[in-house]
């Protein structure tokens, strides 16, 4: 340990005592200056390597004519200045709409998955707020489905939805007999019902997990003063928690908006390379787009009109409920 | 023990309900993966059993001879690691920088970091594809399909979220301690490491759970960026299913053993998770 610091140390720090103060003197002026420079640098070099600079060569890309006849030798593909925009929000045209139906799509299933996984995960959390027994159990295996690997989670419920050996059909049609016949649930229009149900049961833990750490941080005295002015539970809640939990949910909502947005792992899994219609979300969209058809350019542009839309929303989102939120108090 | 009353059965019965219902949720597909993977072959062909005709540990034993199974654990447990273990120490440097320092473009710098988390990753895929192999023609360092070029990718997925949970983390870690590990002859990193550090251990062990779940599970670059030796669990497991027959209770008992060491991990650390939660990313 020591070693490790002390080669970690500028060597100015170990100059001879003699001169010591002026030694420090010095070093903490570079120190003030460059070490937050370079304690940055590998974060900074990462991002640059894996985020940055991809995202600006994919936007070059997508002002390219970058079919697989150029994929060896990108650069020379021809420019095709805002083609591949043009035919990505030609919406009358089969590709233009095909990319508007399923941002229709994950639109909707975003805004249902992530409302449905605050709602759960909030819910769970308030009611494990108070110490009841099992609660230590309950908690732990609340957080099963988040701590599970997204593939093992997911083929566990493709498994499940099976038309002829799953268990989502045997308890409705055989067992509870609610539909006249056994049900496809990967493809077709229930396949939407399919991946919002297992979004949800993947992504709800995350919320409780968030709001159950929030819950810690509102001093117990509110609750006692509360409940001497004869306030009952539910209005404890109404009048103290939630209002606590608002800054909580301001970042939670938005992370969850984003990774559900963004979720590519959990239709991947459930229904391949091609996702049925009715849940074709937009990175699998955009991912078939691009390489099963072999139309970077293309792709490219979907993806940072994707990018646009995101950063509106955030920045939007980002602005009102910190508006909010200042003329709250 | 919020209210010095008991609460009012309408707010009992509705926890009942409500927890009874969710746990069901939460079991079911659990349930049925423990329970697929000690079934034989038949039981899992027909119509769904709720039991097994007989159990059998059969499926255990096969797994690992259907797929190279124990090369793509090996894969995910050192690509997982080592990203973890960069992960980590880059964000506490950088966490470090942001909460004890003032210097231009701090900002800049932590909206940049947080904003990649938005990055569609369907967007940089291919581009970096593109980068690795660029940089293995001009230099040799094979990026693409090697473990390496995944353990760079996937530990920059789980920086941006680190950094920020330790920023707040570090935050809650009162100054004068590492003021006082400076008057006392400590560098800036020498204050770091004996005190901002340990005193933020459940921070940094979330953060380290965080970034090893995020490794283990990814699979859209996993499955662009290996080949058949770097190939991890994530694009391996894939394999019980391509075959002529599926062989459901061997995809069940491999997805259990992919899980457990997570899981166990998970269960074992969440205390620290939701204190590192509660100090850091929420306050």
């Amino acid at each position: 340990m020591t070693t490790t610091v002390e080669a970690g140390t500028p060597p100015v720090g170990k100059s001879p005592s003699g001169s010591a103060r002026g030694a420090r003197h010095r070093t903490g002026r570079i120190h003030r200056v460059g070490l937050p420079y370079l304690l940055l640098l590998p974060a900074l070099l990462l991002e640059l390597l894996v985020h940055l600079v991809p995202m600006v060569i994919g936007i070059v890309m997508s002002f390219k004519e970058l079919t697989h006849f150029y994929i060896r030798d990108w650069g020379a593909a021809p420019w095709s200045a805002l083609a591949n925009y043009e035919v990505s929000v030609d919406f009358d045209a089969p590709v233009g709409e095909a990319l508007l139906h399923s941002f229709l799509v994950t639109v909707a299933f975003t805004l249902l998955s992530v409302g449905l996984c605050w709602l759960i995960g909030t819910a769970a959390a308030v009611f494990m707020q108070d110490t009841f027994r099992g609660r230590g159990l309950l908690r732990a295996l609340f957080l099963v489905p988040y701590a599970l690997p997204v593939y093992a989670a997911v083929i566990t419920w493709v498994f499940m939805f099976q038309h002829d050996n799953g268990l989502v059909n045997h308890v409705l049609h055989d067992q509870l007999g609610l539909t006249d016949k056994r049900s496809f649930w990967l493809i077709g229009d229930n396949s939407f019902i399919a991946l919002l149900t297992v979004s949800v049961w993947k992504g709800w833990p995350f919320a409780f997990l968030i709001v159950m750490a929030g819950l810690q941080n509102i001093p117990r005295e509110l609750y006692e003063a509360a409940a001497l002015d004869g306030a009952g539970v539910w209005q404890q809640i109404r009048r103290i928690t939630l209002p606590f939990l608002r800054p909580v949910n301001q970042v939670l909502v938005l992370v969850l908006f984003l990774w559900t947005f963004n979720d590519f792992n959990t239709p991947f899994v459930l229904f391949g390379r091609t996702a049925p219609e009715a849940a074709d979300l937009i990175s699998v969209h955009i991912y078939q787009a691009s390489f099963v058809t072999w139309n970077f350019g293309t792709g490219s542009a979907m993806s940072v009109l994707l990018l646009l839309f995101l950063l509106l929303v955030t920045g939007g989102y980002l602005r009102l409920t910190s508006r909010g939120r200042r003329a709250a108090p | 023990m919020r209210t010095p009353l008991a609460p009012p059965r309408s707010f009992q019965w509705s926890r009942r309900i409500f927890l009874t219902l969710l746990t069901g949720f939460v079991l079911v597909p659990v349930y049925v993966m423990v329970s697929s993977s000690l079934k034989p072959l038949a039981d899992v062909t027909g119509t769904f059993r709720w039991l097994p005709t007989e159990l059998t540990i059969r499926p255990y034993i096969d797994i690992w001879s259907t797929v190279p199974l124990a090369r793509y654990f090996v894969n995910s447990l050192v690509v997982a690691g080592a990203a973890t273990v960069c992960s980590v120490v880059i964000a506490v440097f950088s966490a470090y920088a942001v909460s004890r320092y003032d210097f231009r473009g701090k900002r800049v710098f932590t909206l940049t970091v947080l904003s990649t988390q938005m990055f569609p990753g369907i967007l940089f895929l291919l581009p970096l594809f593109l980068i690795y192999v660029n940089i293995g023609n001009a230099t040799g360092i094979a990026l693409f399909g090697s473990r390496g070029g995944l353990i760079l990718t996937y530990l920059t997925f789980s920086l941006p979220f680190s950094i920020w949970m330790l920023i707040g983390y570090f935050d809650s870690v009162p100054r004068d301690l590492d003021e006082a590990a400076l008057v006392d002859g400590c560098g800036p990193l020498g204050a770091l490491f004996r005190v901002v550090v340990p005193a933020a251990v459940p921070g940094i062990i979330a953060v380290a759970v965080y970034a090893f779940m995020t490794a283990w599970g990814e699979v859209l670059f996993a499955s662009v960026m290996t080949n058949d030796t770097t190939r991890t669990l994530a694009v391996g497991l894939q394999g019980y299913s391509t075959l002529n027959d599926v062989y459901w209770n061997q995809i069940m008992a491999a997805s259990l053993v992919v899980s457990v060491p997570v899981v166990a991990g998970f269960l074992l650390l969440q205390r620290y998770l939701v204190a590192g939660l509660t100090a850091g990313a929420v306050k």
